[in-house]
């Protein structure tokens, strides 16, 4: 047992290493194309992440995720731009004194992002998470949209529906994955703690969870503001990638994907939020040569934008029929089973080399 | 002592519970017995501060329970096993038991009642590691009990413990409820099966449509001629 959670901890060590060794490699060799994917799939990680933190483990079924990364990367931006870009964006009016000369470093301008969108959290939260299921879903979305609306009419804050250019482009691999695996580190760490185990009893039933003693209100509203906390440093961290935001970039379509990616991947299963979120942001770069023109066979397919779409709504569609439980359900990656699965192809492998493995490996009942 | 007096309860238009009063002596187990809507479970969770009640007093040890939270009635010392078991079924069945612990703070004599719990029911021992929607019913029910034991309350309330349970297992709740009680574990009980409430409760109180109706020591109404016909289905 002790010496299996030592192994555990060095082979951690080792990934995290080998990781790090990745990321150096990547930031130092890979053009700024592939760079850009490497980091949508950590910002995307984190989205995922946190929303199974408020639905798949709370079962609060919250859909402000685009409202909330909208708060963290219009403060992301607006506190890193420099005096000058922003006088070169407001050019219809004026951007309010407070931000016209402000130019913080990227590590602040994250937090305060994320700070805010966690107090936007608490704002909407105050009243929304008193209502159960459908209500909430209802709450949040309205709140996203507000929140939009608001910034397309906030000129002198946002800009308006022209949006921010030119947000510096501070964002790097260590700065999104450092991010991501922090995310994942704490959200990890609450869903195995006594109060992890009383958040998903709330998401099982909440009249036993409250006669057990767990504070009903307090611990979804706990679990509502960290998850929005680390959707808006995302936010932050996404502004300063794409460099360009503008309303239109946190729509619903936005909070549309994240569950997406989230169902694939398995309610309340970390690994696989991770996975589905890596594996949709490049496949939807790969099926990027789909929206051009292309023959398929004798017939011509004409280019038409959104054929990603389609494709990710139907697959989408697909996991939802046959397959719930997403790639790994309620399954976490782990050492052990790693090494389980690895030495059962060993000796499959093994047994397909013609030599018998002992009776004692041989298997019982196997499917 | 767990005291309910003139408790009255509303729904919205509808008067659920008309000013009723029942006592839960220390060490005793009290039975509270009626049909559907009679208001048991109304009872219950009026005192666990999941219903706010409209007119009355409850109190514990002569300290009012009105107007606290849910988890501060936990922590004032009673427990409630919910009807129909209301096990987390997507946690094992030791996250259930730690989770019955969740208002205390004594993490080393948690480790030690949850032996004890253990060494209450061996199943659940069996099971520790298992999702609680994996076990069956009378499994289920078990798991509920030892969950709110672990909370270590002075009153056990447990609502319709029998439920959809095969009279066997129905049986086997019973005797561990008895059990408990010998060692002193103070409970009151719901039930629509009159006749296993009377036969392990020392008092009892009957209930219809938010009215005591009678009440006396449990083996007394089981000989009234009145209760033997409508509730124990003898003619």
């Amino acid at each position: 047992m002790r010496t299996s959670i030592t192994r555990n901890r060095i082979l951690t060590v080792l990934a995290l290493a080998g990781f790090v060794v990745f990321l150096v490699y990547a930031q130092t060799n890979w053009d700024a194309y592939r760079l850009r994917i490497l980091n949508l799939c950590a910002v995307y990680t984190i989205f995922a992440v946190t929303f199974n933190l408020i639905y798949g483990y709370t079962g609060q079924f919250s859909l402000g995720h685009a409202g909330f990364a909208a708060i963290g990367a219009y403060a992301a931006a607006l506190l890193t731009m420099s005096p000058e870009q922003k006088a070169a964006n407001f050019f219809l009016a004026p951007i309010i004194p407070l931000l016209r000369d402000v130019e913080w470093p990227f590590l602040p301008a994250l937090l305060v992002g994320g700070t805010l969108a966690a107090l936007a959290s608490l704002l909407i939260g105050w009243p929304a998470l008193r209502l159960r299921g459908d209500y909430l879903a209802i709450a949040t979305l309205g709140f996203s949209e507000i929140i939009r609306v608001l910034f397309v009419n906030w000129q002198r804050i946002t800009n308006g529906s022209l949006g921010l250019k030119g947000i510096p482009d501070h964002t790097n691999v260590y700065w999104s994955w450092g991010a991501a695996l922090v995310t994942i580190f704490v959200v990890k760490r609450l869903v195995d703690s006594s109060y992890g185990r009383a958040l998903r009893a709330v998401r099982d039933d909440e009249v036993a969870a409250q006669a057990l003693g767990v504070r009903l209100f307090t611990h979804k509203m706990m679990a509502f503001m960290l998850s929005s906390f680390f959707v808006g440093v995302a936010g932050g961290l996404m502004a300063n990638l794409i460099s360009t935001i503008d309303p239109k970039v946190f729509m619903f379509f936005l909070t549309y994907q994240i569950v997406g990616i989230t169902v694939m991947g398995g309610m309340s299963s970390l690994t696989g939020s991770l996975v589905a979120a890596v594996l949709y942001t490049v496949f939807l770069e790969v099926l990027r040569p789909i929206e051009s023109p292309f023959d398929l066979g004798p017939l011509h397919i004409p280019g038409i934008p959104g054929m990603r779409m389609v494709l990710f709504s139907t697959l989408l569609l697909l996991v939802i029929l046959f397959y719930r439980q997403g790639l790994f359900g309620q399954r976490e990656f782990s050492w052990d089973g790693l090494l389980n699965t690895l030495a059962r192809l060993h000796r499959r492998v093994t047994g397909l080399w013609g030599r018998t493995p002992p009776p004692s490996t041989v298997e019982k009942g196997e499917q | 002592m767990l005291e309910v007096r003139n408790l009255h309860v509303h729904y919205g238009g509808i008067h659920a519970l008309h000013g009723i009063s029942l006592r839960v002596p220390d060490g005793q187990i009290v039975a509270l017995l009626g049909a559907n809507g009679a208001g048991k479970s109304t009872t219950l969770r009026t005192i666990m501060g999941l219903v706010k009640p409209s007119a009355g007093e409850i109190t514990l040890n002569g300290q009012s329970l009105l107007g606290l939270r849910p988890y501060e009635v936990v922590r004032r010392g009673i427990a409630m096993v919910p009807e129909g078991r209301k096990v987390f079924v997507n946690l094992t069945v030791a996250e259930n038991l730690r989770l019955g612990a969740y208002a205390r703070n004594d993490p080393q004599q948690i480790e030690h009642d949850l032996h004890d719990i253990y060494a209450l029911f061996p199943r659940l021992a069996e099971r520790q590691t298992q999702r609680a929607g994996t076990l069956s019913g009378g499994e289920q029910q078990m798991l509920a009990l030892g969950r709110a034991l672990m909370s270590r309350p002075h009153v056990l309330m447990i609502d319709e413990p029998s439920l959809g349970l095969a009279p066997v297992l129905a049986e086997g709740v019973f005797r561990k409820l008895q059990e408990l009680n010998d060692a002193g574990q103070t409970i009151l009980l719901i039930e629509q099966n009159a006749r296993a409430g009377l036969s392990i409760a020392d008092y009892a109180y009957i209930l219809e449509t938010g009215d005591v109706v009678l009440e006396g020591p449990a083996q007394e109404l089981a000989q009234m001629d009145a209760v033997r016909q409508s509730y124990l289905g003898v003619r």
